[in-house]
């Protein structure tokens, strides 16, 4: 008998839409409730936003996110507040700080390496093509009219 | 007893796949032509075994047959049979019999359509595939039979395919994934042969270049599926999210991509070859890559499958061994290789230099962030981080946009060097022009203005633009323009179709990231609400019942400026057996958008939570990629790449020198 | 047979992928989320006790000595699993056991603990999780270890075990109830 292992296939149910019909009084608000449940990340599910969860501490976490935008905080409030709470796991857009500074500029890292690598390949490249000179190239081109 | 028998012609079949590592390669060792010739059958014979194998477990499936496990984890007697069919690859063990079908089915077609190969090559690059069908099967033999059964008391019942999987998606996706992943296998093997004989010329290139073609295509084609499955079946609009397992089919597509392009030039000009060596170990890397991290559990994902660290173990020192060993024959064997032929900073050579040089930062970029959790966890002694779309659409969009601009500047730029003034004269005026029309069209149809949409649709149109130029002036040339449009090689409609495959995705992709609009609402029956000048009502709620599943339904009524537009069914499911609650969308697909409603839960009285979306042009995410898959074919295609059969037979003995 | 030293580095690279993957695999349980919550005094809330609606409970209620501070519902099952430890550990380990009734009805609360037993003090009635929330919860049942300051020293996620209870909640408890004889 095997161990116990989880069969998760393709999308738990717990990734299934989840729609709750907060009332917002302006549209600002509530394209800014869209955005803070997508960037948030379901505490429980195995890599779902908020916005997607049908979970029950989902369900509760946008509720209060409807709740702190109505009191008035800003976006970088509300995901600080799940922070407090949750840790970095639950914010999809990593922080930037000592232990995130190589993956926010590693890609930049690598783009200047490839940049290098690709001068220097061009460089010694460059030496090898021989240019026809002006003279060669007129004569050439007289060769391949004749013809 | 079927089962019984399944699993030994998998044992057999292994045994066939050692002996195709050994025979034919010890025959070109010794010399022994009849060894060689084992190559051919051996890899029939493998393949036949496997696909038996196969065909039991699918009986089991479709007798219900729970004494089996796999079977009884994953079926049920109500389910209807093409699932039951499709269930055998909706999990792990199944999923995997499959991947090595499809690797025994690559490497058969090799055996066969590779008469223009010299024996020695033939042979190495089979016996360097059967030894990786060998691994596989011994996983699956090890770690991962399909065929266990649960004796002497079995269920009665299954316990049912999860029902999101219960879904022409599965029929499909999974099996074009495979394709595409195992496919690279063969430009592998290509390149692992060519290492071993020390002789790295263009020659593998030419072989390789159409089965590369032909796998790059069946992977574009899973990957455009998952996303199309992914935004019908789960409700709530989205068609990538840069989780583990997208990621992991995602980054073998850019290594084939620029594979692809390295082929074309070390083909054509005899340059960089190493770097394309290099490229067709990564590609099939990254496909095993992914099935390492797909089945392993160190990574936290949705598409996951078992989580069982003893699989994993497997997966990675197999990784270790295939790819290690690889990456240590190339660093051995390619050194000293120079390619004689020069170009200058301006010819198309570059131009692919450059294509693959930001294919391979994007890929790191996206590695980084897909294993960065995992770095994290360790260098922070257990703390968790997440990376999500945020930092991958942050780092990736960014290349892809300079990525667009080679793509424009490339394709006609001429080999060695190009005439830069000419050049760029000829440039100016569609960029001037399609950066003008894109700004025009987004100012009138768009309900407001966004300068970055209007950029990258510009860039799309200017691609497009360009490719026509293009096209005209090579078909123009002769008087009788219908036979010169089929004098070009297939290769360049090709490249033709797939570059504006591209420019399709990225303009679909564009205008649904910017101009899409969601409404999340509470509705009565009667009630209406607006949503980009559509007027969407609710209608009624009635009861229905599915073959598994019983469910609430919606009626909802779109119509716009008062005319009729569709009405819509979204529902809310149950079914029995998984006890499992599931929205399934209704959704009015469009060719310039997509109308999209979905059902959350009833809220007092008769009303309901209900999600409206509008989705402009997100149906362009998805042709492009046909197109771009589609030009993978045509190009596989073309004639040139089917190399003359070179004289067998009485030469034999020298083919083998 | 003299190697490019460039040639090498992809198989580096590679290398050191295996090894962090390999980290991959004497990690926790991916389900499983550390507490941002350790050393940080209890949150402050302001809740009704279960068995007496009229009383109102807050912070202050569960400090001045180690405690355990556990959330449960009706409607979790594991709850139900946990359920008899935490009545022993209440009678026989002398520690205070208070209850967090998360997400819940307090009828069946209230009828659920006369059937099972109460192990508890008192318990607070966070029908809107928020007191839950506040502390970082993700799913029922969790455990956390109070010090007599109330500052939170450690949290269990899950059924609470007799084996539970020996290798991981008792060792903090006898740390710290060590910690207060010194002090």
């Amino acid at each position: 008998m095997r161990i116990a292992f989880l069969f998760i296939l393709l999308l738990s149910l717990e990734s299934q839409a989840a729609i709750d019909a907060y009332p917002f009084p302006n549209d600002e608000l509530r394209l800014r409730h869209i955005a803070l449940i997508d960037e948030l990340r379901c505490p429980q599910c195995l890599n779902t936003n908020l916005a997607g969860s049908d979970s029950m501490i989902a369900k509760d976490l946008r509720r209060e996110v409807h709740r702190l935008l109505l009191e008035g905080k800003s976006d970088d409030e509300i995901l600080d507040y799940m922070y407090q709470r949750y840790g970095d796991f639950i914010l999809y857009k990593p922080r930037l700080q000592s232990g995130t500074l190589v993956l926010w500029f590693g890609p930049v890292f690598l783009l200047l390496i490839a940049c290098v690598v690709l001068f220097r390949l061009l460089r010694s490249k460059k030496t090898v093509v021989n240019e026809l000179s002006e003279a060669d190239s007129r004569r050439l081109e007289a060769l391949v009219k004749r013809k | 007893m079927i089962a019984e028998l399944g699993h030994f012609s998998l044992i057999l079949a292994l045994g066939l796949s050692v002996c195709l590592v050994v025979l034919p390669a010890t025959g070109v060792y010794l010399r022994q032509i009849s060894l060689v010739r084992l190559s051919g059958s051996l890899s029939a014979g493998l393949f036949v075994f496997i696909l038996f194998s196969f065909v039991c477990l699918g009986h089991a499936f479709v007798n219900d047959d729970f004494s089996v496990v796999y079977v009884a984890r994953n079926s049920n007697t109500a389910l209807p049979l093409q699932y039951k069919i499709s269930a055998l690859w909706g999990a792990h063990e199944g999923s995997f019999l499959l991947w090595s079908l499809v690797m025994a089915g690559w490497t058969l077609a090799v055996s066969q359509f590779s008469r223009s190969l010299t024996l020695d090559m033939r042979a190495r690059v089979l016996s360097i595939m059967g030894g990786l069908s060998a691994g596989f099967i011994l996983f699956i033999l090890l770690t991962s039979n399909p065929f266990d059964r649960d004796l002497p008391i079995y269920p009665r019942e299954g316990a049912d395919l999860n029902p999101l999987l219960q879904d022409f998606g599965l029929i499909v996706h999974p099996p074009l994934l495979y394709f595409g992943y195992v496919g690279f296998a063969v430009p592998f093997a290509f390149a692992i042969a060519t290492l071993t004989t020390g002789k790295l010329d263009a020659a593998w290139a030419r072989w390789s270049r159409p089965w590369t073609n032909l796998a790059w295509s069946f992977l574009t084609m899973g990957i455009t599926l998952g996303s199309w499955w992914a935004y019908y079946e789960l409700g709530w609009g989205g068609w990538w999210f840069w989780d583990a397992v997208e990621n992991a089919s995602f980054m073998p597509w850019l290594v084939g991509t620029a594979l692809i392009h390295s082929l074309a030039a070390t083909e054509k000009r005899g340059v960089f070859k190493s770097w394309t060596v290099l490229l067709a170990i990564f590609a099939f890397s990254f496909s095993l890559l992914g099935a390492f991290l797909v089945r392993s559990g160190v990574l936290t994902s949705v598409h996951a499958f078992a989580v069982d660290p003893e699989r994993g173990l497997f997966i990675l020192a197999f990784l270790l061994l295939v790819i290690g060993g690889s990456l240590l024959l190339f660093a051995v064997k390619a050194t000293g290789i120079k390619s004689n032929a020069g170009f200058s900073w301006t010819g198309r050579e570059t131009m692919l230099l450059v294509n693959n040089i930001l294919l391979a930062v994007a890929v790191g970029a996206v590695l980084l962030g897909t294993i960065y959790p995992l770095i994290y966890e360790a260098m922070t002694d257990g703390r968790k981080i997440s990376v999500g779309p945020p930092y991958f659409n942050a780092v990736f969009v960014p290349v892809a946009m300079l990525l667009f601009v080679v793509m424009v500047i490339g394709p006609t730029s001429r080999w060695r060097s190009t005439p830069v003034e000419k050049y760029f004269k000829k440039k100016l005026l569609p960029a001037g022009g399609s950066f003008a029309l894109a700004s025009t069209l987004l100012f009138l149809f768009t309900p407001r203005f966004e300068p970055l949409a209007a950029v990258v649709v510009g860039v799309a149109l200017w691609i497009t633009v360009d490719l026509i130029i293009d096209w005209v002036s090579r078909v123009r040339h002769k008087s009788n323009r219908v036979i010169r449009l089929f004098q070009q090689p297939l290769s360049y409609y090709g490249m033709l179709i797939g570059h504006l495959g591209i420019a399709i995705s990225m303009t679909g992709i564009c205008l649904t990231v910017y101009f899409s609009e969601e409404k999340d609402i509470r509705m009565a029956p009667g009630e209406v609400v607006e949503l980009s000048g559509y007027e969407v009502k609710f209608l009624s709620m009635k009861k229905v019942r599915g073959p598994n599943f019983e469910a609430n339904q919606g009626e909802i009524e779109i119509t716009r400026d008062g005319q009729h537009i569709v009405t819509l069914h979204p529902q809310k499911r149950f079914y029995e057996t998984a006890r499992n609650m599931m929205t399934e969308a209704d959704i009015d697909p469009g060719l310039f958008r997509d109308l999209y409603v979905a059902l959350g839960e009833p809220i007092g009285g008769d009303a309901w939570a209900v999600r409206v979306q509008f989705k402009p042009f997100v149906r362009w995410v998805w042709f492009g990629g046909l197109f771009i898959a589609l030009s993978g074919i045509i190009s596989a295609l073309d004639k040139r790449y089917r190399v003359r059969r070179i004289a067998v037979g009485n030469n034999a003995e020298q083919s083998l020198a | 047979m003299s190697i490019n030293k460039n040639l090498l580095i992809p198989l580096t690279a590679f290398v050191l992928l295996v090894i962090v993957l390999a980290f991959g695999f004497r990690l926790e349980d991916p389900h499983y989320l550390p507490s941002e919550l350790i050393d940080r005094p209890f949150p402050e809330f302001s809740l009704k006790d279960l068995h007496d609606p009229g009383r109102t409970l807050t912070a202050a209620d569960i400090k001045g000595e180690i405690s355990l501070v556990n959330v449960w519902a009706t409607w979790c099952p594991n709850c139900l699993v946990e359920h008899p430890e935490l009545i022993r550990i209440s009678q026989e380990e002398g520690i205070a056991l208070y209850g967090v009734n998360y997400n819940d009805e307090s009828s069946k609360a209230i009828a659920w603990l006369e059937r099972h037993g109460n192990p508890y003090k008192f318990n607070m009635v966070d029908d809107n999780g928020t007191l839950a929330i506040d502390l970082g919860v993700y799913g029922a049942p969790e455990t956390f270890v109070l010090d007599k300051h109330g500052v939170i020293q450690y949290r269990h996620v899950g059924a609470v075990t007799r084996g539970v209870w020996k290798s991981r909640i008792f060792p903090v408890v006898e740390l710290l109830q060590t910690q207060m004889g010194e002090g």
